[in-house]
């Protein structure tokens, strides 16, 4: 991927950085739900 | 020689006494070597490399993995989860005894230890990150001692000076958690200024909370893999309750462990993708990158998880030992392996085999000095006087 300005640099990493949190946010609970589902 | 003479000579020659003797024999000789001809007699650092095995191990990782004394007191007191009470004292002694080898292995990289308070007490450096650390450090291993003490008062007989410390008990824990979120990040925070230095792929801005992030499961795998070794080796000095209460804390700090590491995994990644580093990865580097994260943090983690799950603590004490190695492992390629890698091979910095002989006599010093005082004093059972206090 090329860049020529920061304004495109910080669009890509900051798309990419946003996608990465979003599935963040839906893995942590299902993985917390893995760990504890068998608890009494 | 009389019969008990004999059998208590065959006690003390243990396999364990006549290693550890003859690694303290050959480290009080390199500390000679060291305070007598100077810190280039005896290691491998130059200009280039002023920070060697003595700040990637000994301080890095002593301070990391002593991490457990804050996680496990607030777990206990703070968050009121009493049933890892009998984990407390081992990690709080753990801890204690870690960061008191880490402010003497400090001396060695340092010298002149008799200018030790100075930081503190005679020249503050308020704008820099060492002094930000050596003050918490400081401050610290003074909660962390009084923390360990009402053990030995118990041990003493001591009962109203223990009962007196013991009513801070909450008061030093929270100054120990907030003292260990400041030095544990700002010890990543230190690399943060040697961006030209340290690889991309270690490098972020977000370095500093990798630090305090990793702290927390390292402490925790530090609980379970002392406990594991106290479990084989004092396994007779441990009380019922102990015995107990121990596979709740191993299967509770593992499956605490898992979540917090695949949080970390997350935030690495974020690391990866603010700064756009995904090229790195499909280089030499990047291998050695994934190595550590696949290898010594997802891995793990995923065994930490179905361990919990499968209430397997087999599994778990080998996640355990597998991180504690992987934080090992991210601490030395931060401080030493990825850090001036841009220099040619001839230039990078190989400890030298007197500075490994100094690490592993400190190391030894302390499994000596826990020996000592869980042999004797109240760690891994209840003082049968003071069982009503808990």
């Amino acid at each position: 991927m090329e860049f020529f300005t920061l304004h495109d640099f910080m669009t890509y990493s900051k798309g990419i950085t946003y996608l990465i949190m979003g599935a963040i946010l839906v893995f942590m609970p299902l993985y917390w739900l893995y760990l504890t589902d068998r608890d009494d | 020689m009389t019969k008990e003479n004999i059998t208590a000579e065959k006690q003390f020659l243990t396999p364990f006494n006549v290693v550890a003797g003859i690694i303290l024999l050959v480290g009080a000789v390199i500390t000679i070597l060291r305070f007598t001809k100077g810190i280039g007699a005896v290691t491998n650092l130059d200009n280039n490399n002023p920070w060697g095995l003595w700040i990637g191990f000994d301080l890095m990782c002593g301070v990391a993995l002593a991490a457990g004394g804050y996680v496990t007191s607030s777990a206990c007191y703070v968050f009121g989860l009493k049933k890892y009470h009998s984990a407390v004292r081992p990690a709080i002694l753990t801890a204690f005894l870690g960061y008191a080898l880490v402010v003497f292995a400090l001396h060695y990289d340092v010298g002149r230890p008799w200018r030790l308070p100075y930081p503190i007490f005679y020249s503050q450096g308020t704008s820099s990150l060492l002094f930000e650390v050596g003050l918490c450090v400081f401050l610290y291993l003074t909660v962390l001692f009084v923390e360990w003490t009402p053990a030995a008062f118990e041990w003493l007989g001591f009962k109203k000076i223990r009962a007196w410390v013991v009513r801070l008990t909450m008061v030093l824990t929270i100054f120990g958690v907030v003292l260990s979120t400041l030095h544990q990040s700002s010890l990543g925070a230190l690399f943060q200024i040697a961006p030209s230095k340290l690889h991309p792929l270690w490098y972020s801005g977000y370095l500093h909370v990798y630090f305090f992030i990793s702290s927390m499961f390292a402490g925790m795998s530090m609980v379970i893999f002392e406990g594991t070794l106290a479990h084989k080796w004092l396994h007779h000095k441990m009380d019922e309750t102990h015995l107990a209460e121990a596979e709740g804390v191993v299967l509770g700090f593992g499956k605490a462990a898992s979540f917090v590491m695949m949080g970390y995994i997350g935030i690495k990644l974020i690391g990866l993708a603010v700064d756009n580093n995904w090229h790195y990865l499909t280089t030499g580097w990047g291998l050695w990158f994934l190595v550590e994260l696949v290898g010594f943090v997802l891995f793990p983690a995923i065994l930490y998880g179905m361990g919990a799950r499968e209430k397997n603590t087999t599994f778990i004490r080998i996640a355990a030992f597998w991180t504690v190695l992987g934080i090992i492992l991210n601490r030395l390629n931060i401080s030493v392996i990825a850090f001036n890698y841009h220099l040619p091979s001839a230039d990078r910095y190989v400890p030298s085999f007197m500075e490994v002989g100094t690490t592993i006599f400190i190391v030894t010093i302390g499994l000596v000095v826990y020996k000592f005082i869980a042999t004797r004093m109240p760690i891994l059972y209840e003082h049968p006087d003071y069982k009503e206090h808990h």
